[in-house]
């Protein structure tokens, strides 16, 4: 039980001459949680490392007082903070597979920490670190603490990261993006493993981009942006009845709370004319019972995809969603030809598309047809060539289009247009864009060829609220005025509820559920859709409460990662 | 009021990469590349006498105004022999380089865009090729087909061969397996003009590096070749022959190594710093 | 058909990374058999190629004067009037009993040139080898990733080293530490003292170029976030780099130590003709100087063989210091 309070006041921190946080000041007291909530940019991350004393080489860290326990942390010798670190005060970031040292093993990791302060003997040591692993609620912790993070479900090394981070009972515990990267049944889980924290007596900061999230956990909230606090409060007045305008626009860019159809950026009231969405429009991709096996390194056949079967009519939006290892990818694949279907077939405006023997598909009869399906990736800049100028990578789509070479430039700014990019960036490199203004590239690209359908996979995963907003709305603006139809592959239930007309629920490799939107969120059938969406944390005034998923057996399982699964061949 | 709100860049939390080469080094390295090249195409712009011609008088004369380098022990001007050699040397460079780089291109290329077995088939002539540490390679076929400057070119340029296909074969596989490889195959692009407009060029452009420093690395073995007596045969100006013919000097007359010596140490200092410039300002481009 | 999980976390208990490590060495090995069955049949047909007269060339050269006899019973021996498969089948059958043919410029069979000869190289590739991780480690360690003149320095120092050739360091490390100061012996193979100036000559330019390799492996590790991680711990820098940083940052420095072993034979053949010491590469030359066929093929094909055991070596070391190759589909 710990009685030290946190004090900031005035806190400023700058990187070479740029200032980087500005007047920052709160107080946290044990037993409560305080949320730092930003965008990319903000200063979020850097105050929380500054806390610890590790804002980076170069930075310089100013304040009226900063101080933890009466102790004051400003003038502080690297040795002295080397002792607080760990011991009073416990980080915790984001992405354990990153966060813990990949080649060493997770309980030498917890270990460390009871080591490096001299905490008891050897004996006691070990089972200080079983204890840890259990408080955080790993199933079998004397396997798991021999085994590397790699070898870890998600869930699993995020609360190995948690344990090493509370080995000593520290005051304080800091946590940077703590559930980011996680499934959404794994997500909730942590989530309980933090309140449980907060209701063992430490202090908690959270630090996310999340408000959803935020809610869960947060008495207090600070929202920053560029550096600055604009808004700051207990949880439910900054989160129900917020008081500057950024708040304001963060709450509204949330799309689980927003029906489909209204904008989430700008202009929030005006209703996207959208296309009649008649059931007897026809289907332009359709998928009969399609299935994928992968052979491992073992020898052991894994059903990836099956039996998957959907129909997508033109001018609607699918939505797929599913967690880590559900085949999604794969399907989305699939439906892009871009993998052969092992089972089953997919025919694409009526014709057949992709298929498995004996009735495969030749890519020379189906390269022509490829410009009426295009497919936007969660990381665009990948999918772009590093030596082109955004003109060159939109020329490039343009010649599959068969457009002449003379044409192409007036194309290009109408492209860039289209998107809502000013005709200058043309001669930019995707390197000096920001995330959302190469997702817009990548959506120019995609829309060059006038095509029938989009696959989307995860393509606002990767960005902030504010600029997922925006991509949203350009999404939608687009389908309105060119009837596109859309794929819609996401694992973000909240996106997948605003984009969709009817959603499909996979887990592994099959699909659970398929349902029209409204009817799946409203009145889940499947257990499974059930527990997912009864473990995505919604804002104060939604009126669902948290509901945290046991830890079942198969969540402690390996589950892989399809995006690396596949060599897409040339 | 703007409909996109302008992500300012992340700032870093560890510092910016810093250059550890000065621009300063780097000009230096290609200005003195630039020297030995002209010398090699036309010596005379910096020595005017004879690289061959013996005096016997001079001979062991110490660095001095009439000899800048001194003389050796027939009384050959050290000076212009080093410039001379400058066309030789070069010459082996680059033409082991080029012998290397087009097998390693060709073996690489298999590997790399070929299937399972071919990527098999090249793997195990590489393993075997490398079976060999290169000099070894190099005074096998030296010890088979004799010495002189021919022989020493193609020992020198297999020696490197093995080691530059592996790098093209991996480049290649890297290059493949690239989201934008996909992303054009999405698009309805062509697999021979993806090969051609998209990967070849991703896949070569960070070996002109390699290329670059392999050079330098060229010059050095084939200079220990013709220091063992087994590349261009004495009197002949090359560097690394001068060096073995001045060895048993080097206690009373250090001049008739130290100045060769001196050169190849320059020329490969010169293409490696040369080479990680270039690394350095193609890697700013690349994501 | 209920669909199983699609994996299952692996074990990592230490008996089973053994029987993997174990595993992947037996692959090697018989990998390795057939690489050098591969090297031996090239060399054979290179042999083949050869101008002039191949008995001849075993028996003494074009200086030799053989009796019309000896060159009956050589001919007979290795069977150069029969069919080439017989002769190939006549050749590996030596190879696998250990014979290599007889050196006509030693007098001896060319085993027991390579017995007398393969210690002293081999001692002075091991402790190259030894000293330049050494210097590697020294300097990179503890001056990467640090702002200002000391991470720079160090950088340049090992730029020029990697530039050195070995033979220009070794004659100028002769000419002034062993004829000018006279602290070490300029010639010769027994003691310490003779390994000195030849391991440096070896080790330097070698230490520079892994040593570029290491620093920037070592600061790309020193971004990673576990690292951060590690420091949120109470952890000091030094710890940081030594538990934490250090192992993954040798790993591209490993993998490049084979073919370090390989150009530290290849240096240590114009070495030991600079410094005058016993060992392979000396013989080598001067077997390809004598035009010792027998003797050339012979230590060829020794070092061939050791170098892919050295290879198959350092793999093991790879792959026990990241054990990480089968979780690939995580």
């Amino acid at each position: 039980m710990s009685q030290k309070t946190l004090i900031v006041e005035d806190l400023n921190v700058e990187f070479a001459g740029q200032s980087v946080v500005r007047h920052l000041s709160f107080t946290l007291e044990p037993g409560k949680t305080l949320a730092l909530v930003g965008e990319s940019g903000s200063g979020k991350s850097v105050t929380a490392r500054s806390l610890i004393g590790l804002a980076g080489e170069g930075a310089v860290v100013r304040a009226r007082r900063l101080s933890y326990g009466g102790v004051d942390l400003l003038g502080l010798s690297e040795r002295q903070w080397r002792r607080l670190r760990g011991k009073d005060i416990g980080f915790v970031l984001q992405d354990a597979l990153v966060s813990l040292d990949p080649l060493r093993p997770v309980g030498k990791e917890i270990l460390e920490v009871l080591e490096t302060h001299h905490w008891g003997d050897r004996p006691s040591r070990a089972a200080r670190v079983l204890e840890l692993l259990e408080r955080v609620g790993v199933p079998e912790p004397a396997l798991r603490a021999r085994q590397r993070p790699g070898e870890l479900s998600g869930g699993l090394r995020q609360r190995a990261l948690i344990a090493s981070a509370l080995a000593l009972n520290p005051g304080l515990v800091i946590a940077d993006e703590p559930t980011t990267a996680l499934d959404a049944t794994v997500q909730a889980q942590i989530l309980s493993v933090l309140q449980g924290i907060k209701a063992e007596g430490s202090a908690l900061l959270i630090i996310s981009h999340d408000l959803a999230v935020v809610a869960q956990l947060a008495d207090e909230v600070l929202v920053l942006r560029h550096g600055e606090v604009v808004e700051q409060g207990p949880m439910q007045q900054v989160l129900t009845a917020p008081r500057h305008a950024y708040t304001r626009s963060l709450l509204a860019a949330v799309p689980a709370e927003h029906a489909r159809g209204t904008r989430l950026s700008a202009d929030r009231n005006q209703i996207i004319a959208p296309v009649a969405r008649h059931i007897d429009q026809p289907v332009v991709l359709q998928g009969h019972g399609l299935g994928k096996r992968y052979v491992g390194p073992d020898q052991q056949v894994r059903q990836v995809v099956q039996g998957v079967s959907f129909a997508l009519r033109a001018g609607h939006t699918l939505g797929i969603v599913g967690e880590s290892g559900s085949g999604k990818t794969t399907v989305a694949r699939m439906a892009l030809a871009l993998l052969d279907a092992d089972d089953g077939q997919v025919r694409f405006l009526d014709q057949p598309w992709n298929g498995s023997a004996p009735a495969r598909v030749v890519e020379q009869q189906r390269r022509p047809r490829r410009r009426d399906i295009s497919v936007i990736y969660q990381d665009p800049l990948s999918s772009f060539d590093p030596r082109w100028t955004v003109s060159q990578i939109l020329a490039d789509a343009l010649d599959v289009a068969d457009t002449p070479v003379a044409e192409q430039p007036a194309r290009i700014r109408q492209l860039l247009q289209h998107v809502r990019l000013p005709a200058e960036l043309g001669t930019r490199r995707p390197l000096q864009l920001s995330g959302g203004q190469r997702q817009r590239v990548a959506i120019a690209r995609a829309i060059a060829s006038n095509p029938k359908v989009i696959v989307c996979d995860e393509p606002v995963s990767a960005l902030d609220v504010s600029v997922q907003a925006q991509v949203l709305d350009l999404l939608a603006d687009l389908q309105a005025e060119l009837g596109l139809a859309y794929l819609f592959i996401s694992h973000d239930l909240g996106v997948i509820r605003h984009v969709s007309d009817e959603v499909l629920v996979m887990r592994y490799g099959q699909v659970v559920e398929h349902a029209p939107v409204d009817q799946l969120f409203e009145a889940p059938q499947h257990p499974y859709t059930q527990r997912l969406l009864g473990a995505v944390p919604r804002l104060p005034g939604a009126g669902v409460a948290l509901k945290v998923p046991p830890v079942e057996p198969e969540n402690a399982v390996l589950l892989f990662d399809e995006s690396r699964l596949w060599k897409i061949a040339i | 009021m703007s409909d996109l709100i302008f992500e300012s860049p992340a700032v870093p939390l560890s510092t910016q990469r810093r250059p550890y080469l000065l621009p300063v080094g780097a000009s230096l390295a290609i200005g003195f590349l630039l020297l030995v090249i002209v010398a090699a195409i036309a010596p005379q712009l910096f020595a005017h006498s004879d690289p061959l011609a013996i005096v016997p008088r001079e001979a062991f004369h110490p660095p001095g105004w009439q000899h800048w380098f001194g003389t050796d022990q027939s009384g050959r001007d050290i000076y212009s022999r080093v410039i001379h050699g400058a066309r030789l040397s070069l010459f082996v460079g680059l033409a082991a380089t080029a012998l290397g780089m087009g097998i390693a291109v060709v073996l690489g290329l298999l590997g790399g865009l070929g299937g399972a077995r071919t990527d098999r088939s090249v793997g195990w002539v590489l393993e075997i090729l490398f079976a060999f540490p290169s000099l070894i390679l190099a005074l096998l076929f030296v010890a088979i087909f004799g010495s002189g400057v021919g022989p020493l070119i193609v020992a020198t340029g297999l020696g490197a061969a093995p080691g530059y296909a592996r790098m093209v074969r991996g480049q290649v596989l890297a290059v493949r397996n690239a989201g934008y490889i996909e992303a054009a195959r999405a698009l309805g692009h062509s697999t021979g003009r993806i090969i051609s407009r998209q990967l070849l060029p991703n896949a070569m452009r960070p070996l002109i590096v390699t290329l670059t420093m392999g050079v330098g690395q060229a010059i050095v073995w084939a200079s220990a070749l013709s220091f063992l007596g087994l590349g261009a045969r004495p009197p002949a100006p090359e560097w690394g022959t001068m060096l073995s013919m001045g060895r048993d000097f080097i206690a009373n007359a250090w001049w008739l190594t130290f100045f060769p010596g001196l050169f190849i140490v320059l020329t490969t200092l010169s293409t490696t710093v040369a080479g990680r410039y270039l690394q350095q300002r193609l890697e700013g481009r690349l994501p | 058909m209920t669909t199983t999980p699609l994996s299952i976390a692996s074990h990592g208990a230490p008996r089973q990374r053994l029987a993997r490590l174990g595993q992947r060495a037996a692959l090697r090995l018989g990998g390795g058999l057939l690489v050098l069955w591969a090297v031996a049949t090239l060399t054979f047909f290179a042999l083949r190629l050869m101008p002039g007269d191949p008995v001849l060339a075993i028996l003494g050269g074009p200086s030799g004067n053989p009796t019309p006899e000896t060159i009956a019973e050589v001919t007979r021996e290795y069977g150069l009037d029969k069919p080439l498969v017989v002769q190939y089948g006549l050749y590996l059958a030596r190879l696998v009993q250990g014979d290599l043919g007889v050196s006509y410029s030693q007098h001896m069979p060319v085993t027991r040139v390579l017995a007398e000869q393969a210690g002293a190289t081999l001692e002075l590739t091991l402790s190259s080898l030894v000293l330049a991780w050494l210097l590697v480690l020294a300097l990179t360690v503890f001056t990467a990733g640090r702002r200002g003149w000391v991470g720079r320095l160090a950088s340049l120092a090992e730029t020029l080293c990697a530039a050195l050739p070995h033979f220009w360091l070794g004659i100028v490390l002769l000419a002034v530490f062993a004829f000018g100061l006279r602290l070490f012996p300029p010639a010769g193979s027994d003691g310490w003292a003779t390994l000195v100036l030849p391991s440096i000559a070896l080790a330097v330019p070698l230490a520079g170029f892994i040593g570029q390799v290491t620093r920037e492996s070592l600061e790309l590790t020193l971004d990673q976030p576990f690292i951060l991680t590690a420091r949120t711990r109470g952890l000091s820098d030094s710890a940081v780099r030594f538990r934490h940083a250090l192992r993954h940052a040798v790993l591209p420095g490993i993998s490049l130590s084979g073919w370090a072993i390989g150009a530290l034979i290849s240096g240590a053949v114009v070495i030991e003709v600079i410094f005058s010491r016993k060992g392979l590469g000396r013989q080598l030359y001067q077997a390809v100087q004598a035009q010792d066929l027998p003797l050339t093929i012979g230590i060829s094909l020794v070092v061939a063989a050791g170098y892919v055991v050295a290879n198959i070596l350092v793999d093991l070391m790879y792959q026990w210091v990241d054990p990480r190759q089968q979780e690939a589909l995580a």
